[in-house]
């Protein structure tokens, strides 16, 4: 499967890149890792690519009191990597880890994966769930654009054909917060055929405080659940409460079927999910992987 | 005076192994010549149409494109489009369902091949096939079993219907057992369509001599004399003219080798253009392009007597093999009814296996082709009759075992088959290995806590056992040449497809030589090497390859003795042969010496009578019924192979082939949706088994009971470990979930299909 | 295009198309058909080579893009030495059989275990779910991996015995 024809340039700087992408046709290349496989099987075959994998400003990794802040050619590998980020961040940490495999996690990026938006994506569903923001910038400046906004439908983001993401910003994790991040996947590394991404703080008397539920894998984006977050405000978590979550779970999402898993399943499946996630939460949170 | 038989038995290491860990094997998209160009083979995207023309003018205005061959082109050169014939099981039934080696007039699946490009590179050629326009009227896609069996579309209108064949296995008198049996019970089970995906691909260069009129093709595997002398033939060359050269293989398990409509059209390309053509299948060519296997359901029954003897098993298979009958289509649905007995004396059998074409990939052998199935058909019935009838698995299978005395133990009589294909177990001692296993595995132990709660999964146990045919005759060719410089040259006709074959065999020569195994060069597969060759499939290239070895290492010593005494002056008896020399007192001639003198044998190595390797195989499963995953908590296989002769390999092809018995059961499943279009087209959704999905297997061989019927008394093994696992699983499945009253009979068990089995069970107690 | 880069320690250079794969400059114009094309859609592994110190597929890289680094093929495993340790504990441990997969797993394992020397069976095991392997179950893989830590950790020079 050799790729299509393309033309290939490698602009020095950010700007040079975003006047590129003006052309028709002009796709951004940073890890490749999404983009080649679709030009391997020729559902995408853009004319030109323009490489901004070298753009080092795009690199950066910062964390401080206003949050975390990747720079979109942050690797999976570099969070990995980074005591200080699992420190700071311990949720985008324990996601990054189910991120397809150990090759594709040393060049697949945060801009890549954010750009591509794969409905089961691990790191859109951490996002949502932060309420992080993603800077672009275009022939116009830069903008922000909330996570919300900013994924649309499958595959499909608010960015403009001619806007790069620069970076990914999350706000403050508090250290005491709850999370956990898990999913059901067929094998280690594949897309999760149901997923959920969620946390909550606890106020003095062990009540949650601001839960925040995002499923992903089972439905047709990562979304957020509010009719869960809205039950679980203020209740303390115990098993009967764990298990009507997850039958509401259940009933909240519309599930995707494809030839994987019908839709029913994936329902219910979601539903465990979300009933094991909390429980698993009030010892410990973290992951877990079926 | 060295002692013999010091490598065979040994775990020696491989000899191959050097160049393939230093990055130095050849494979086939490895070679290279001056000036050679690029094949990509264009293809139908549609399941069933008539194929009204095939535009060619976009592609061949492409810069670098060299040419474009279609189904015209070969008529005008050979008068006709050549058809593939079959190669086992050559029966006429066959001769109206066999695949013309490029489409004629009409496209059967979504895959065919419908042109060929040249170009100068790779890339180029498959931008060309893109711009290959293909006029193709849609016919009804015939999507399935059910839609042939209706008979309203046919794929071939000339045929008497979409049924080219039913195989019937039959044994005493099955009617007259089930009207008197105490028990019986018919039950219905399906195994979803997969296939052997070898981590190479396919591939063949090809290599046109004009003026010698000579072809030689590399990328040859598995039976490369068969598939020289069928080229040759559709070439309109001599045999001589034509030889196929075997290279490094990257698995083929069954499915690589055979002759597939491109081991035809490259050599064409190699032709048409004069100059070496390379083709390499790409991976998504590849899911429509290289053999399925597997896709049959079943509705079989089982009668008994009260105290669990099985006096009868009958029963029909369905097998969907696709869109033609391919060389060995019918060896899985053949092997399926005579097969289900398995290592058991079932006195009446009466059981069809009838085949029908759809409009698919068309069908082939994958590991123990039509065994895996029967064996999962037969032992999710055993379990189910033993469970009825109150008796322990582990004690029915025990009762109901060919035993020793029996042996050797004639299976089911194929009707309409050629009687030498009847075949009998050879000898064993079953009931010996299923007591090993259980005991390795703790059986009666473990079995208390079958159907335990614990954690949130249920535990199961569960047993499957096996036979597992080997040594397919009628011959195997060996040569054996001394060489100048003191090694020994041993060709075979048998392929190297990753089993290690040069390792086995070399041993096999080493020790009947007595020469240390760097000095044996292992041949194989190539028909340059021997004049007759057969390869390796159906377990027998150490029994085949391996005697062939032997017989004509001592072929050898005869003709270095008649040599030497003719040298020495003294009658052949007199000439002691070993160490690498022959020598009679003083008088010493060294290998190295004889080859000089050109000393070398060729002989083959006969056998009509299959062996039966045999094993049992008990698994721990846990079941997560919220999601249906199970994981495997402990598989083990105990298998008797008669004589090993590396336990290194064997244990890893035992390793392997029950990874890839897991992957049928659980990961693995070619989908297609009603209009015929292939669904899983890539490795994101065709799952391969990966190294975290089963870690826990272990496997003991045993030599029992060396093979009655061939010197190294050897028997095939490396199909056995995939085999049982099928009913071995289902039965730890339906045991972990006995209180639901779950039977799982339908493959694959993937967490889905589990969750819906639970869910209605649930809702039918409910 | 015209790239430079060093593969194997040595340095290289070509002119090649922007659409051809690190992998394919490698076998087709460098001739190291070591790295093999088994899927070239990113799944399989069988095309795994080190490109900066970290393991990646050579199908999902472009050739442009491995312009001005350091690219090390399983031809380059070895060094002067016929097996390194890595390679005598997979013949050691019979951990592979058609070969195909191997060059892949060599140059995954080697990242891995350059990194990572304590690495444990289930970090290995979780890395290998990278790299199909059709033939040999996986089980002797993780045995001769486990075996060549020693080769990797600094403080001992233990080298794997490869003799028969």
């Amino acid at each position: 499967m050799k790729l299509p024809d393309i033309e290939y340039i490698r602009p020095s700087t950010l700007d040079e890149a975003v006047r590129l992408l003006a052309a028709p046709d002009a796709k951004v290349l940073a890890g490749g890792q999404s983009l080649l496989p679709l030009m391997a099987y020729r559902l995408a075959a853009p004319r030109i690519l323009v490489d901004i994998g070298r753009l080092s400003e795009l690199r950066g990794m910062r964390s401080d009191a206003h949050g975390l802040v990747l720079g979109a050619l942050v690797r999976w590998r570099d969070i990995e990597n980074d005591p200080c980020i699992a420190a700071a961040h311990p949720l985008l940490r324990e996601a990054v880890s189910h991120v397809a495999h150990y090759q594709i996690r040393n060049r697949g990026t945060v801009g890549g994966s954010l750009a591509h938006a794969d409905p089961a994506a691990e790191l859109p569903a951490v996002a949502l769930a932060c309420g992080a923001g993603i800077v672009a910038i275009g022939p116009t400046g830069r903008r922000m654009i909330e996570a919300a906004d900013f994924l649309e439908a499958p595959l499909t983001t608010a960015l403009k054909s001619d806007e790069i993401i620069v970076e990914l910003r999350l706000p403050p994790w508090p250290p005491t917060r709850r999370f956990v991040f898990e999913e059901f996947v067929r094998r280690r590394g594949d897309f999760a055929l149901a997923g959920v991404c969620l946390f909550y703080d606890l106020d003095g008397e062990g009540r949650m405080v601001s839960p925040c539920v995002v499923a992903f894998g089972a439905t047709e984006i990562q979304q957020r659940i509010s009719m869960l977050e809205e039950y679980l405000a203020g209740r303390r978590l115990d098993e009967v409460v764990c298990a009507e979550a997850g039958e509401m779970a259940s009933a909240a999402i519309d599930a995707v079927e494809d030839m994987h898993a019908p839709q029913d399943y994936r329902r219910a499946l979601f539903g465990t999910l979300v009933e094991r996630a909390l429980i698993r939460s009030m010892t410990s949170g973290g992951g877990h992987v079926h | 005076m060295r002692l013999s038989n010091t490598l065979v038995g040994a775990p020696v290491q491989r000899v191959e192994d050097r160049r393939f860990l230093r990055g130095e094997g050849t494979y086939v998209a490895d070679v290279t010549r001056e000036g050679f160009c690029h094949v990509v083979v264009v293809r139908s995207s549609v399941a069933h149409g008539t194929l009204r023309a095939i535009g060619t003018e976009a592609a061949r205005a492409l810069p670098g494109v060299l040419a474009v061959v279609t189904a015209a082109d070969i008529i005008a050169a050979r008068g006709e489009v050549p058809k593939i014939p079959l190669r086992q099981q050559v029966l006429d039934e066959g001769l109206p369902y066999l695949q013309p080696v490029i489409a004629e007039g009409v496209v059967r699946y979504v895959g065919e091949p419908v042109a060929v490009v040249v170009a100068e590179d790779a890339a180029v050629a498959e931008d060309a096939a893109a711009l290959i326009e293909m006029d193709i009227a849609p016919l009804p896609a015939v999507a399935g079993i059910e839609r042939a069996a209706a008979g309203d579309v046919l794929l071939f209108p000339q045929s008497p219907g979409n049924r080219p064949m039913v195989f019937t296995a039959e044994k005493g008198d099955a009617a007259d057992a089930f009207a008197r049996a105490d028990y019986t019970r018919r039950e219905c089970f399906s195994v979803q369509r997969h296939g052997a995906i070898p981590m190479e691909t396919r591939g063949l260069f090809a290599e046109w001599d004009d003026a010698a009129g000579h072809l030689t093709l590399h990328g040859a595997a598995k039976v490369p004399f068969f598939n020289r002398s069928l080229l040759a033939k559709m070439l309109g060359l001599g045999r001589d003219a034509v030889d196929l050269i075997e290279v490094d293989v990257g698995g083929g398990f069954g499915a690589r080798g055979e002759f597939y409509p491109e081991d035809f059209l490259i050599p064409f390309c190699a032709r048409l253009l004069g100059r070496p053509v390379r083709w390499v299948e790409d991976r998504r060519e590849h899911f429509t392009a290289m053999n399925h296997a597997r896709e049959m359901s079943a509705e079989v029954e089982i009668a008994c007597t009260r105290d669990g003897m099985v006096i009868g098993l009958r029963g029909t298979v369905d097998v969907d093999i696709g869109a033609y009958v391919r060389t060995n289509g019918f060896t899985g649905p053949r092997n399926v009814a005579q097969f289900m007995s398995g290592p058991y004396r079932i006195p009446n059998i009466a059981l069809d296996a009838a085949v029908y074409v759809t409009n698919k990939t068309p069908a082939g052998t994958y590991r123990g082709p039509g065994r895996f199935e029967a064996s999962f058909f037969g032992e999710r019935l055993f379990d189910m009759a033993a469970h009825d009838l109150g008796i322990d698995p582990a004690e029915f299978r025990r009762r109901n075992l060919v035993p020793e005395a029996q042996m050797p133990y004639k299976l089911a009589k194929m009707r309409h088959i050629d009687p030498s294909a009847d075949t009998e177990c050879d000898g064993g001692a079953y009931e010996i290995v299923l007591d090993r296993c259980l005991d390795a595995f703790g059986w009666f132990e473990r079995v208390k806590r079958q159907g335990a709660l614990i954690d949130g999964r249920y535990h199961g146990y569960g047993l499957g056992m096996f036979i597992e045919g080997g040594a397919a005759g009628p011959r195997e060719g060996c040569r054996i040449s001394l060489e100048q410089d003191g090694r020994v040259t041993v060709a075979v006709g048998s392929s190297a497809l990753g089993q290690g074959l040069e390792t086995v065999l070399s041993q096999i020569a080493s020790d009947a030589l007595e020469v240390p195994l760097e000095r044996i060069r292992l041949l194989h597969g190539s028909t340059t090497l021997v004049q007759e060759g057969f390869g390796s499939f159906h377990s027998r290239s150490t029994v085949m390859g391996g005697n062939a070895v032997a017989q004509a290492a001592e072929a050898l010593k005869i003709e270095i003795r008649k040599v030497a005494a003719a040298r020495f002056g003294c009658s052949d008896s007199d000439v002691v042969v070993g160490e690498g020399m022959a020598r009679r007192g003083d008088d010493v001639l060294t290998f190295a010496d004889l080859g000089a003198l050109g000393v070398s044998v060729e002989t083959s190595f006969s056998n009509s009578k299959h062996t039966y390797s045999y094993g049992a195989h008990a698994v721990h499963v846990a079941v997560d019924p919220k999601t249906g995953h199970v994981a495997i908590l402990d598989y083990l296989t105990v298998e008797d192979v008669g004589r090993i002769i590396n336990p290194a390999t064997l244990h890893g092809q035992v390793l392997g082939s029950v990874v890839q018995g897991l992957g049928s059961v659980f990961l693995e499943e070619i989908q297609y949706d009603g209009d015929g279009q292939i669904m899983t087209g890539s490795f994101a959704d065709y799952l391969m088994p990966t190294a975290e999905d089963f870690p826990a297997i272990r496997s003991i061989s045993l030599e029992l009971r060396p093979c009655p019927n061939n010197p190294l008394g050897a028997k095939g093994a490396g199909e056995g470990g995939l085999i049982a696992v099928g009913g071995a699983v289902g039965n730890a499945i339906a045991a972990a979930l006995r209180s639901m009253k779950v039977e799982p009979c339908h493959l694959p068990f993937s967490p889905p299909r589990l969750w819906r089995l639970i869910q209605d069970s649930r809702q039918a107690a409910a | 295009m015209f790239i430079e880069m060093m593969v194997n320690g040595r340095r290289v250079s070509g002119d090649v198309p922007p659409r051809t794969t690190l992998a394919d400059f490698l076998r087709g114009s460098l001739h190291l058909t070591g790295t093999h094309l088994g899927c070239e859609h990113g799944v399989c592994g069988a095309c795994t080579v080190i490109m900066d110190d970290v393991a990646v597929r050579g199908c999902l890289t472009l050739a442009v893009q491995a312009d001005g680094c350091d690219v090390t093929t399983v031809e380059g495993l070895a060094g002067d030495a016929d097996l390194s340790p890595l390679q005598a504990a997979f013949r050691k441990n019979h951990a592979l059989q058609c070969g195909f997969c191997t060059p892949g797993i060599l140059t995954t394992m080697h990242a891995l275990l350059s990194s990572e020397p304590d690495a444990d069976e289930a970090r290995i095991r979780e890395v290998l779910t990278g790299n199909i392997c059709r033939c040999t179950g996986y089980i002797p893989i993780i045995k001769a991996v486990l075996e060549a830590r020693d080769a990797y950790r600094p403080t001992q020079k233990v080298t794997v015995d490869a003799a028969e």
